[in-house]
């Protein structure tokens, strides 16, 4: 490891603060359309398929309009996406500049799986009318697989930037010598993978089958309500024990992999054995903790399978070189808190099994279905927790023992950064307002459309604009006439 | 092979400029449409015609910027060091336009709908006027490794006429694919419209394509020797062909031949600079040696980009096929009703 001038949070130059957090802004923005993203095509191909086997009208209505709200959501998709990708170089011009050539590879493939993806969404939006449904149902089959290999390119360069490995250091502390496959297949890989993927699926089953739960409580109980409840929510149910087993996996190979990164997740603070485990609580610069509930032996036993586990504290490394106090009480309660989602769900997916193996029928107590409809919003939650644990825990390297977070940043001044971050704020917090109206919105015009005596078949006049959605249902468009309007959509056969 | 990746790269930016800039294109007629009674026609072809295929065409910018830090890390930290500014206003107009897009149908008043209607059409004139500043920033050799941001790199003669010339180009592509998008749509009224825009694109393509070169006359020595002998001049020639082509084909009304000429145009336009500054990708202070990678990333990063290429190419074709086919359809709201239809098939629009 090549040796660095000690940086202390004190002497970290004024950008590292806003590219820190216009990176962590945008990230957690994005984060929240990746399990409709990664997800949502396998959810909506499921259905589609039954519909298509049982003759099912039910069942493929809800396929289609769950792929206009996939659609949707791929279009912000793309754009936060981007955005991403162009903070790399705007933020993070030394991370790049220096280790883009060892890492870069997870990126190549996550570009064009993503590709794939985008050209698949497309073809399967806009094929349900006229293209054969086998044909149709066929073409979108692949999607499922390629947002898998998209979550693995970007996976992989997180899990690197966890555990670099696959180069050899010149005499000037350059990277030389890349071993790709050894670069893409880092110890940390594995673990992170199957955590996200499942993450994912049982995110989009929740926030899917929360839907229709709010629905069921508030007396919709028809059978399409049931069927746009269940699906969803016996896939993310049969995920979530996986998930317990999958976390456990994970917060064991941190331990094996990044000891500090572990110590900071369990605030651990002097290396020792018997080492106590907290619920809660903050840690104090002296090493004190306060608040919180300990559980005494708990943490090496978890750790090791045995109370004479020696853990790692975090006073084990230089103070320059570990998360600080702060960082690491940070660290400890998104940890804690995704923990603690991840175990209710567990319970939610058991009563909902043991419903089933019981009774042949799910569960129906408004209890459960209240559990439900906040199950989806808790997977996000936790989510992002996940998320700010694996970051914040990295702290102060962006490369892991190679590279400090405040070498890579841009030499741009801060206020040009701040100001960038004040207006992309503003302009994500219009676009993910539009996301949520929109989707309202949709969800309004089909209300109004299942209803018994709602509006009929046949062309509707032209519409007023605010009834239109960008990418889901539109109305019939009349020919154009004088005043007339678009090119004829739907119409026209 | 870092030459190899180089073609790559350079292959991606082209396929950038011909589909995003068709895309930024029909975001400049629909700037320039007029007001809400006047261009409410073309707006909605406008976004008839982008919906499919939008978000295909911009994935093109993710692929350049991977191929660009992965295949040349030292360029990569460059540009976006030196070039930062135009950089930012380029990715924050991609945001501004992708919200503008999203937000501008579900808005119920008027004036929020031309707020955000000109916030998208205002975006789409920014992004490739930046972009298109950043790469004359780049041909004018004054983005040098180790260049800190300075107004002084982007705000030469040389990166502003790029820039314009990019608006030009995007304007053309867009005019001339919505002029064949009116015909297919069956909106005749609104190709005569759009053919009457593609020939003023035409025209300012014709002017600033002129003051690029005398730009880089002057202000990228470099690039302007590439352009004026070998392959940069075989190019050049090409582009300027096809854009002879294009302009005819407008003209007696065949649209739909139109739109290859502008994509060969600006396909040509990008490739002639590409090659006019060989060997360098930095003229005059960074190779396509120097910059290149490790050789088993460049090696690795040339069979992601081949298996890429064997698998998107015959889908974007499958894609583009099946949209001028007119078998992309978006869904109605007869498909999203309750109604059930007669068999499993999907629901018969109402039409």
């Amino acid at each position: 490891m090549h040796t660095t001038v000690h940086l202390l949070a004190a002497d970290a130059p004024a950008q590292l603060l806003p590219a820190r957090q216009l990176m962590a802004f945008t990230l957690a923005s994005h984060i929240i359309l990746v399990p409709l993203g990664v997800a949502l095509p396998l959810i909506t191909l499921v259905m589609h398929h039954r519909g298509l086997r049982r003759r099912d009208p039910v069942a493929l209505l809800l396929a289609r309009r769950w792929s206009a709200v996939m659609a949707v959501q791929f279009a912000i998709g793309v754009v936060t996406g981007t955005v991403l990708s162009f903070e790399f170089g705007l933020l993070w011009p030394g991370l790049m500049g220096r280790w883009g050539d060892v890492f870069g590879i997870g990126f190549g493939v996550e570009a064009w799986a993503f590709f794939l993806e985008a050209v698949l969404i497309a073809i399967y939006l806009y094929g349900w009318r006229r293209l054969p449904p086998r044909t149709h149902f066929l073409l979108g089959l692949p999607l499922p697989a390629a947002a898998l290999l998209g979550a693995f390119g970007i996976l992989s360069a997180n899990a690197w930037m966890n555990t670099p490995q696959g180069f050899t250091l010149d005499s000037r502390g350059d990277p030389v010598g890349v071993d790709v496959w050894k670069a893409i297949f880092t110890p940390m890989l594995g673990p992170q993978y199957w955590h996200f993927v499942v993450a994912m699926l049982m995110t989009a089953g929740y926030v899917v089958a929360g839907v229709y739960a709010v629905g069921w409580l508030r007396g919709r109980r028809d059978r399409y309500h049931r069927l746009g409840f269940t699906v969803p929510f016996t896939l993310a149910a049969a995920a979530t024990p996986v998930q317990l087993f999958l976390g456990d996996s994970i917060t064991r190979a941190v331990f094996r992999e990044q000891p500090v990164k572990f110590a900071a997740m369990e605030i651990v603070w002097k290396t020792d054995s018997h080492v106590p485990e907290y619920l809660f609580g903050r840690l104090h610069p002296d090493g004190s903790i306060t608040g919180g509930i300990k559980f005494p032996q708990l943490d090496s036993i978890l750790a090791g399978f045995s109370p004479d586990t020696v853990v790692q504290g975090l006073t084990a490394v230089p103070a320059g070189d570990r998360p600080n106090t702060t960082q690491a009480t940070i660290v400890h309660c998104a940890f804690d808190i995704m923990v603690c989602i991840g175990s209710a769900l567990a319970l939610l997916a058991a009563w909902y099994g043991l419903a089933w193996l019981r009774h042949r029928r799910p569960p129906r107590s408004r209890w459960f279905y209240r559990g439900a409809a906040c199950a989806g919003a808790g997977s996000v939650v936790a989510v992002e927790c996940g998320w700010i644990t694996t970051e914040v825990g990295r702290q102060p390297w962006i490369v892991y023992g190679h590279m400090r977070v405040s070498e890579a940043v841009t030499p741009t001044r801060s206020t040009a950064l701040w100001a960038m971050f004040a207006l992309v704020a503003v302009v994500y917090v219009l676009i993910f307002a539009a996301f949520a109206v929109v989707l309202l919105k949709m969800r309004d015009r089909w209300r109004l459309a299942d209803e018994p005596g709602g509006p009929g078949t046949g062309p509707g006049g032209a519409e007023a604009p605010e009834a239109a959605t960008p990418y889901g249902p539109r109305p019939p468009v009349p020919a154009a006439g004088p005043g007339g309007s678009a090119p004829s959509e739907g119409g026209g056969r | 092979m870092a030459e190899l990746v180089a073609f790559v790269l350079l292959l991606a930016v082209t396929a950038y400029a011909c589909a995003g800039g068709a895309d930024y294109g029909a975001g400049f007629w629909d700037l320039a449409a007029g007001g809400a009674a006047r261009g409410r026609r073309p707006r909605r072809l406008i976004d008839h015609a982008m919906a499919p295929v939008w978000e295909v065409n911009n994935v093109w910018l993710v692929f350049v910027l991977v191929l660009m830090w992965t295949g040349f890390p030292v360029l990569f930290q460059t540009v976006f060091t030196a070039m930062w500014l135009p950089l930012a206003l380029a990715a924050l107009g991609m945001v501004v336009r992708g919200a503008g897009f999203a937000l501008r149908k579900p808005a119920r008043r008027l004036s929020r709908r031309r707020l955000y209607g000109a916030a998208f059409a205002g975006a789409s004139l920014l992004t490739p006027f930046c972009l298109g500043v950043a790469v004359g920033g780049i041909a004018s050799g004054r983005a040098a490794p180790g260049t800190e941001a300075a107004a002084r790199v982007w705000a030469g003669p040389a990166p502003l006429a790029f820039g314009l010339f990019t608006v030009a180009g995007t304007a053309l592509l867009g005019a001339v694919f919505l002029t064949a998008d009116a015909g297919r749509f069956d909106a005749p009224d609104l190709v005569g419209y759009f053919r009457l825009r593609a020939l003023v694109a035409l025209g300012a393509v014709a002017v600033t394509a002129c003051g690029v070169l005398l730009a880089t006359r002057s202000d990228a020595p470099h690039v302007w020797q590439g352009l004026t002998r070998g392959a940069g001049l075989a190019l050049a020639a090409a582009s300027a062909a096809s854009f002879a082509a294009t302009g005819l084909l407008v003209l007696r009304d065949r649209a739909q031949w139109a739109r290859f000429g502008a994509v060969a145009a600006v396909g040509a336009a990008v490739f002639a600079w590409g090659l006019a500054q060989r060997p360098y990708l930095i003229p005059t202070s960074l190779t396509v040696a120097d910059a290149a990678g490790d050789p088993q990333t460049l090696a690795w990063l040339s069979l992601v980009s081949l298996v890429a290429l064997l698998l998107i190419g015959p889908a974007v074709a499958l894609l583009y096929r099946l949209d001028t086919r007119g078998t992309l359809e978006p869904l109605a709201d007869s498909d999203l009703r309750g109604v059930r239809p007669h068999r499993g098939g999907p629901a018969d629009g109402g039409g």
